[in-house]
């Protein structure tokens, strides 16, 4: 869907990007992570080119968006902005406007489709005649999304777009956007320095740093075979609870014993052990029952067993 | 014409020429600020897109901002002659600083996120300026805009300088005449003019955060309807075109004498004397008010009308001196009259030659003349007292200022400090009876009309003759100020109206009576 060859950025003597190439699934979430200074940011810029580059090729669907008009490339592509980006002088409604308008829409879909967003996004329709300057951080930060779909472009780009937000609205829109069915059928390219973010949003993960990418693949990839002491040092500190939540329970299934289930909630096998490790904190259970979505299989295991279980799997990990 | 005559009064009897003035004056602050917001506001956009040009762009408005208002006016004359097209010329670069300063701040302070995501979202460089820039930028554009118009206001007084009318001509009418209530004619409107126009300009800026979209429309279109306001005067629509001082357009010995005894009729516009005599000589003028030894009337080659009905009174020249500081410097007197009788008026129409047309130094010509007169004496750097010298705001009071400078020194022991340049009558006059100086060269004519301002009946019988005038505010300043007029120094500095000699000959004109005959048989 998204292919980047060779792509430089050289402002004057610094290069900020220096010869990345990868390509992005149709559908596929990919996360450009690393601190800042790292290029991340002017390798999302250049994909609308809000940036030029100095060498280098990107295609989208086959095509070399360098060949195609700027304007017209744009309003293809969604664009999310850590600082939302609304305009202060056009009311939510105009804001989210934007993009059909420069469209030509006629205004009776734009208003329509506007509701729809509204309602996915919970978003209140009295709010279509305030201005940004009356919104809570975590409702600009839906209007900025909504402005960025409105037009249902295949291609969305995210600039740490929940960077402004304090925890408790990050983690409930986190938990939004996972289940936002408009996303699922984007191919999204998400910058941030949150590692958190990254492994709970990422199909996949770029590390960069320096202009160059590090390392790149799936959360559990990275964590368990990270390319070098760059990338474990980068991901140490949330490290345990990253493995964690990148295993589910059908990786570790081989190490839960079969036995008849016990007293307790039961779960998919396709939760991670951290959110089964939840259910023994906050529920006070002594067993939970998982199910195997293919085999109905249901297996049963007490905290100690699932920590077991997991270690085995880590174990066998790190010989592979 | 009569003393007690309230500012209420005055208005009422001239409203018809205060609201011309007014509209003038609107009008000729709307097209400069329009022309100035045409050509402003896109130079700004356009620094704030390449921003190497901001410093020079920024720094040439600085400078022209810097230049004095009167001096800018001058030097337009030469490029657009006078009237309209230089005042409205001169006022617009006045404008154009805050218009283009205030734009490119605008336009530079807009949210780099917002400006973004404009970009990201398909917004051409056009429609980002349109939809995004301009918008937010417009409250500090407005505060620009609203700089301009009260400094447009406030420097338009200066158009009537040059022919373009508005309420300067009211203003500086009123100093050289000694017209208290004739300056406040035309400052008080003045004034209320640029509070106004500020206050509805606030008020548009308010609306606008709301009704942006039409109010951006609104600015243009009310610009225009305010510009439309500016006509040229033409009167009358004669073939001659005359050009008069604020202060000849007062004075019963001005145009106003001119009307009612010749009854001439001519096209009119109000100028300052600074560059009348270049307007007649570049043919901007036919017909102008000068005064008869004016120096440039020998440098432009212009010949004064002879005043056949008589009525520009005599205006000769004599020191008018403090009663107390005649006490204080027992001398004086008598080194004063040193003068007395010296300077006929072709003499001082050829030392004003010199100073206005030659340009030498007004102390040059006075050492020079003192010398050819055998006056001259080395100073004694006295240091019985200063003896303070007053002049007004001319060449021909620069040289008498600086000949009795020389007198005094050589012939006293005084020393004297000379304060030159005191602008109008008014001025100079208020700094005699308030003792900031002690003496300064007065006209006979002057003392009657613009100070003593005695009854029309008196003014008739009195100014006949050059004697009775004299006399007459001899005395009268005695009794009224305790100031003494000395002996006159001789020559007559009257009113005259003057035209270029080729096309006064071409035309058979040689009176003003033959003026008028010429302008009737249209």
């Amino acid at each position: 869907m998204i292919k980047v060859e060779q792509l430089c950025k050289h402002f004057g003597k610094v290069k900020a990007v220096e010869g990345i190439s990868f390509e992005v699934e149709e559908h596929e979430n990919l996360i450009l992570l690393g601190t800042s200074g790292c290029g991340k940011t002017t390798t999302l810029k250049m994909i609308n080119r809000l940036i030029e580059p100095t060498s280098g090729k990107i295609f989208i669907d086959g095509k070399n968006i360098l060949e195609q008009q700027p304007e017209v490339l744009r309003r293809g592509i969604g664009y999310v902005l850590q600082n939302n980006g609304l305009f202060p002088h056009y009311t939510v409604a105009e804001n989210i406007a934007i993009v059909p308008q420069l469209l030509k829409w006629d205004k009776k879909r734009i208003e329509k489709r506007i509701i729809e967003l509204l309602e996915k996004l919970h978003l209140s329709t009295r709010l279509l005649g305030a201005y940004p300057g009356e919104l809570s951080g975590g409702q600009q930060q839906r209007v900025g999304l909504a402005r960025a779909l409105i037009a249902d472009p295949a291609v969305l780009l995210m600039d740490e777009p929940f960077g402004a937000l304090d925890n408790v609205t990050r983690s409930k829109i986190h938990a939004e956007f996972k289940a936002l069915d408009e996303l699922k059928r984007k191919t999204i390219i998400m910058v941030t320095h949150d590692v958190q973010e990254a492994f709970e949003l990422g199909d996949r993960i770029c590390i960069m740093d320096k202009g160059r990418i590090v390392q790149m693949g799936t959360p559990s990839e990275l964590l368990f075979n990270p390319a070098d002491d760059f990338v474990s040092g980068f991901l140490k500190e949330h490290k345990l609870q990253l493995e964690l939540r990148s295993v589910q329970m059908h990786n570790i299934w081989q190490w839960l014993a079969i036995q008849p289930a016990k007293m307790g909630p039961g779960i998919p096998a396709e939760t991670n052990v951290w959110a089964g490790m939840e259910l023994f904190k906050f529920n006070q259970e002594d067993f939970i029952n998982i199910t195997h979505k293919e085999t109905h299989e249901v297996k049963s295991a007490s905290f100690e067993q699932l920590m077991s279980a997991f270690y085995q799997y880590k174990k066998q990990q790190a010989h592979e | 014409m009569n003393e007690q005559q309230s500012l209420w009064d005055f208005m009422r009897q001239q409203s018809g020429k205060l609201a011309e003035q007014t509209v003038q004056h609107i009008g000729l602050t709307f097209i400069s600020l329009f022309i100035a917001v045409l050509i402003g506001l896109p130079l700004g956009v356009f620094i704030s897109r390449r921003k190497q040009f901001s410093g020079p762009v920024l720094g040439v408005a600085g400078i022209l901002q810097t230049i004095p208002s009167i001096a800018l006016l001058g030097f337009m004359i030469p490029v657009l002659g006078i009237g309209a097209k230089p005042a409205i010329a001169a006022l617009l670069l006045y404008a154009l600083l805050p218009i283009i300063r205030n734009t490119f701040t605008g336009i530079t302070g807009v949210d780099a996120a917002v400006k973004e995501a404009a970009v990201a979202m398909g917004m051409s460089k056009w429609q980002v300026l349109k939809k995004v820039e301009l918008p937010l930028a417009m409250p500090v554009i407005f505060a620009g805009v609203r700089t301009a118009t009260v400094i447009t206001v406030g420097v338009a007084t200066l158009a009537s300088y040059i022919a373009a009318g508005g309420l300067g001509e009211f203003i500086f009418g009123g100093i050289s005449l000694n017209n208290t209530n004739m300056i406040l004619a035309g400052a008080i409107p003045a004034a209320l003019l640029a509070i106004l126009f500020d206050f509805l300009l606030s008020r548009l800026q308010l609306l606008n955060l709301k009704k942006l979209k039409t109010a951006t429309k609104m600015l243009p279109l009310l610009l225009i309807l305010l510009s439309s306001f500016y006509w040229l005067p033409s009167a009358y629509g004669s073939k001659l075109k005359a050009g008069f001082t604020p202060e000849f357009m007062g004075r019963r010995d001005g145009n106003l004498g001119l009307q009612s005894k010749y009854g001439l009729r001519i096209r009119t516009v109000v100028i300052s004397d600074a560059v009348m005599y270049k307007a007649a000589y570049e043919k901007q003028l036919d017909v102008i008010s000068g005064y008869s030894t004016d120096g440039r009337l020998r440098a432009y080659n212009l010949v004064v009308l002879k005043d056949d009905k008589g009525i520009f009174p005599p205006y000769y020249a004599a020191p008018i001196i403090r009663e107390s500081s005649l006490k204080k410097f027992a001398l004086l007197e008598n080194v004063l009259n040193l003068l007395a009788g010296k300077i006929n008026d072709s003499t001082m129409t050829a030392l004003n030659y010199q100073t206005d047309y030659l340009h030498q130094s007004p102390e040059k010509v006075a050492k020079d003349f003192l010398v050819s007169q055998k006056l001259l004496r080395p100073a004694q750097n006295g240091n019985e007292g200063v003896v303070r010298i007053g002049s007004k705001i001319f060449g021909e009071q620069y040289i008498l200022a600086n000949i009795y400078s020389m007198l005094i020194k050589g012939y006293s022991n005084y020393d004297v400090a000379t304060k030159t340049g005191l602008g109008g009558t008014k001025i100079c006059f208020d700094a005699l009876t308030n003792d900031q100086i002690d003496l300064y060269p007065e006209y006979t004519g002057t003392g009657l009309l613009a100070i003593l301002q005695p009854s029309v009946k008196v003014i008739d019988s009195v100014s006949a003759s050059s004697k009775a005038t004299y006399n007459y505010v001899k005395d009268g300043f005695e009794k009224k100020y305790n100031i003494k007029w000395l002996k006159p120094i001789g020559f007559n500095n009257a009113y005259a109206l003057m035209m270029r000699r080729e096309q006064a000959k071409k035309l058979n004109i040689k009176t003003i009576s033959n003026l008028k005959r010429y302008l009737d048989n249209r």
